[in-house]
């Protein structure tokens, strides 16, 4: 039954980003890309960890989609993939690199110790078993994290009051 | 249980599929939601690694990318609409100079 819901989600995150490469309007591409990323939480539910899928749905499937549109609203740049590619003949290059990067990286894997059934015990991915982490061993990245995000804010503020 | 390679494996996947958005694709919007999705690959493998090592730490570093992934996205967006109020067209190809 896990392999199955497994499979399901698999297969929904693998044709959204196929999806999201072949759509030419920007729109449907961030459609798919929320497809994707909703998908993505629920494989981290699979794996019982589910405080990061709220968090992913919230953050990403939530705020980042919402920014996405938003952009895409703002700019309207439904036509611009329209006309011939000037670089086409760079198109199967990079098809054929990425290729070789998945087979590369598919090969490390299965040396990689992954061999053999893990200790199949339930890790906790509860708000509290994260919270707890972060706030006692992490909590200086975790600080860190509050100014970068600062610094974020400061600098979308700049850019967007910045003359054109 | 489904063993953890089956996600580390869609997870390489995902990234292969994301550095191929990124080298294709030239609307600026669609490489960055490529980008998005090599790091959702990313944070597959740290809570499958975590769920092999029977810790929750990797769960923490996911944590962390999705923040620095919502910073980036404000910054990079801020950036994509700064340029194309100046230049009025939104292709990579035509953003091959480095001055105003």
């Amino acid at each position: 039954m896990a392999v199955f819901t497994f499979a399901i989600l698999a297969v929904l995150v693998v044709g959204s980003a196929v999806g999201l490469l072949l759509k030419r309007n920007p729109i449907h591409a961030a459609l798919f890309l929320v497809l994707n990323l909703a998908s993505v939480a629920g494989l981290y539910l699979t794996m019982r960890a589910e405080f990061l899928a709220t968090a992913q749905v919230i953050v990403y499937a939530g705020a980042i989609a919402v920014l996405f549109v938003f952009a895409i609203m703002v700019l309207i740049p439904g036509k611009v993939e329209t006309g011939p590619d000037p670089l086409l003949g760079q198109r199967s290059v990079a098809a054929l690199l990425v290729a070789v990067f998945l087979v590369l990286s598919v090969l490390t894997l299965r040396s990689a110790a992954l061999k053999g059934a893990g200790p199949g015990a339930h890790v906790p991915g509860g708000v509290e078993a994260v919270g707890r982490l972060l706030f006692t061993d992490y909590l200086f990245p975790f600080e860190v994290t509050s100014f970068l995000l600062l610094a974020a804010i400061v600098g979308v503020l700049t850019l967007a009051k910045r003359k054109a | 249980m489904v063993p953890e390679s089956y996600y580390v494996g869609l997870s390489a996947i995902l990234f292969s599929l994301g550095v191929l958005g990124v080298l294709v694709r030239r609307n600026p919007l669609v490489i960055f939601m490529s980008i998005e999705m090599m790091l959702n690959a990313a944070n597959l493998a740290l809570v499958a690694f975590g769920q092999r090592h029977n810790t929750p730490e990797g769960q923490v570093l996911v944590f962390f990318v999705m923040c620095v992934a919502a910073a980036e996205v404000a910054v990079g967006l801020a950036i994509i609409v700064v340029i194309f109020r100046l230049r009025q067209r939104l292709s990579v190809d035509d953003l091959s100079t480095m001055r105003w």
